[in-house]
């Protein structure tokens, strides 16, 4: 009983990583239809910028974290700016095939300015720190991994629920020509999108960098979560924190009760069924259009 | 009266589609000026050439509101002079509720409490919309739709509100209440471009109609002329004059109109 509590805890405790890189996927894929597989190494590229600032800068956390932060808005909204934008009438296949040359792209820059080594990252928290809930262990850094993954859903939640530019961001989504005749500035709005999405994204590197540091640390999460997103109906915020946090327990239950070695490929396992049984994901709503 | 609108010789290509064909339109302020035309003439081109949505559009000719060019603008500083704009089809926000459609349309103001008296304001023009505040505009009927859709244009407290067929698929007791609400709008000092199939309507309801052929206007004039000029009659009113009683290949021209 206790393993399976245990087992639970570290799901949840994973699931945070996955659920705020899908949370940024989806954030992308609903505004633009863009599957953007260079959201991990966005991430990337912001938490070793961090990094450097912290390490070779003398930066303290605060300053460090408010700047990656900052990196990584003007990060994402470059990217739209340079890159994104400037595709003419792109297909799908276009668009994908553009964000993973983004992704190499960085994570060749990456690669190339600290190397391909594990590196450091000095974090307020050690890792090893542990509480326990009822016999079962927690990580200090994942208990606030799991609280700053909360607040930032909850952040997102009021953002779209109740501020203008939230919902300027849905109407966007959901009617772009609609949106500009309300005198919305749809390109900006496209650009903030991936700025924000980007931010989002950058939570998830900063809170893995304490574990892992090094050039392909955000591969496994940015699968996991676009995994969850998929999981989760691909548009639905909320559907891809709950696909994350699934994602998340049932791996590691199938690890503890079935098979360790193929604890990871679950994921995909799960992927390939539901896109089989239920290709629209399990929480997408479904909206038929009246004519 | 002041000209509000003056559209001078457009052009639109629809790529290699030559769609509007030299073009000239001027509409006084406070009037309701109608613009006829049969399925394809290039009526809901004109307007979105003036609202700047067909890129690099139009080809030739001028555009002018309030004495200021906006041709070639964005559509996002058109709106913003104080133009509105209810598409063909009404295009509301289908996964936002009501209410926030309707604040969607005063995206532009920041007078937070005019906007919430133009909210009640809308609500009164159309109660129904007020027992449908909180649901997703996506599952109002159609009707319920274009009444969101002009209420929402009107939250932006336009000076010129264009309408492009209101009255498309709307029941005739919904038509006649749509476009006593049109009236409404303009006593209070709206000037209204309207678009319609609806000729008969809309002629009742204007001051001013062109009427679109091809890309070209083919007649202009006072609306209560119009209704009684002979050919409107026969071609947009479909009503049988005494000549084209007797000769039948006059029938076979006669164009049905609701
Ligand atoms: N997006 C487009 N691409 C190419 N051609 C177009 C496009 N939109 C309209 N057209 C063409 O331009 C012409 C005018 O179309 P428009 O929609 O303005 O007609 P309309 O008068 O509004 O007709 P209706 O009463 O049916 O709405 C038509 O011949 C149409 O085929
Ligand atoms: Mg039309």
């Amino acid at each position: 009983m206790l393993d399976f509590f245990q087992m639970i805890l570290s799901g949840i405790a994973v699931g945070s990583s996955y659920a705020l890189m899908a949370l940024a996927m989806v954030i992308i894929y609903k505004t633009s239809e863009v599957v953007n597989f260079a959201q991990g190494e966005m991430a990337l590229a912001s938490s070793y910028f961090t990094f450097m600032l912290l390490t070779s800068y003398g930066f303290s956390f605060i300053a460090a974290f408010i700047s990656a932060y900052l990196f990584a808005l003007l990060l994402g909204a470059v990217l739209e700016f340079a890159i994104l934008r400037r595709a003419k009438e792109p297909n799908l296949l276009g668009l994908i095939i553009i964000t993973i040359g983004m992704e190499f792209m960085l994570l060749g820059f990456v690669s190339w300015k600290f190397g391909a080594d594990q590196q450091i990252f000095p974090f307020p928290i050690s890792p090893y720190d542990s509480i326990s809930i009822g016999g079962a262990f927690f990580s200090m850094l994942e208990l606030i991994s799991l609280v700053i993954a909360i607040f930032i859903m909850v952040l997102l939640f009021f953002f779209f629920r109740y501020s203008k530019l939230g919902m300027a961001m849905k109407a966007t989504q959901q009617n772009p020509v609609a949106a500009r005749i309300m005198g919305i500035r749809t390109k900006r709005i496209m650009m903030l999108t991936w700025g924000i999405s980007s931010m989002v994204g950058c939570t998830a590197g900063l809170l893995i960098s304490p574990m892992l540091m090094e050039p392909f640390m955000m591969w496994d999460s940015m699968l996991k979560g676009f995994s969850s997103a998929v999981l989760g109906g691909m548009t639905s915020l909320p559907g891809a924190v709950a696909g994350a946090y699934i994602l998340g327990i049932i791996e590691n239950l199938f690890g503890g009760y079935v098979s360790i070695e193929f604890k990871s490929v679950v994921a995909f396992a799960i992927i390939v069924l539901i896109l089989c049984v239920k290709p629209s994901g399990l929480f997408a709503r479904h909206y038929v259009k009246k004519l | 009266m002041t000209t509000l609108l003056e559209i001078k010789n457009i052009e639109t290509y629809y790529d290699l589609i030559y769609a509007i064909r030299g073009a000239s339109l001027s509409v006084e302020a406070g009037t309701i000026t109608t613009i006829l035309g049969n399925n394809g003439a290039g009526k809901s081109t004109i307007l979105k050439t003036l609202m700047g949505l067909i890129e690099d559009q139009p080809d030739k000719g001028t555009i002018e509101f309030m004495g200021k060019r906006i041709d070639g603008k964005d559509t996002e500083d058109i709106v913003r002079m104080g133009i509105s704009y209810v598409p063909e089809g009404r295009e509301v926000f289908e996964e936002l509720t009501v209410r926030e459609n309707l604040s969607m349309g005063a995206y532009t103001r920041k007078d937070q409490k005019g906007v919430k008296n133009d909210m009640k304001q809308v609500l009164a023009y159309f109660p129904i919309l007020a027992d449908r505040i909180n649901q997703w505009a996506g599952t109002l009927s159609g009707g319920e739709q274009q009444m969101l859709a002009i209420g929402r244009a009107l939250m932006s407290r336009p000076r010129l509100l264009c309408l492009d067929e209101p009255s498309l698929g709307l029941s005739p007791i919904l038509v006649k209440e749509i476009f006593k609400i049109i009236r409404t709008i303009k006593e209070t000092g709206v000037t209204i471009l309207l678009v319609e199939q609806n000729a008969r309507m809309a002629l009742a309801n204007s001051d001013f109609g062109l009427i679109l052929e091809n890309g070209r206007f083919v007649m202009k004039g006072k609306s209560s002329d119009l209704l009684k000029d002979k050919d409107v009659q026969e071609f947009y009113l479909g009503q049988r004059s005494e000549e084209s009683a007797k000769g039948y290949q006059r029938w076979k021209r006669k164009k049905v109109w609701r």
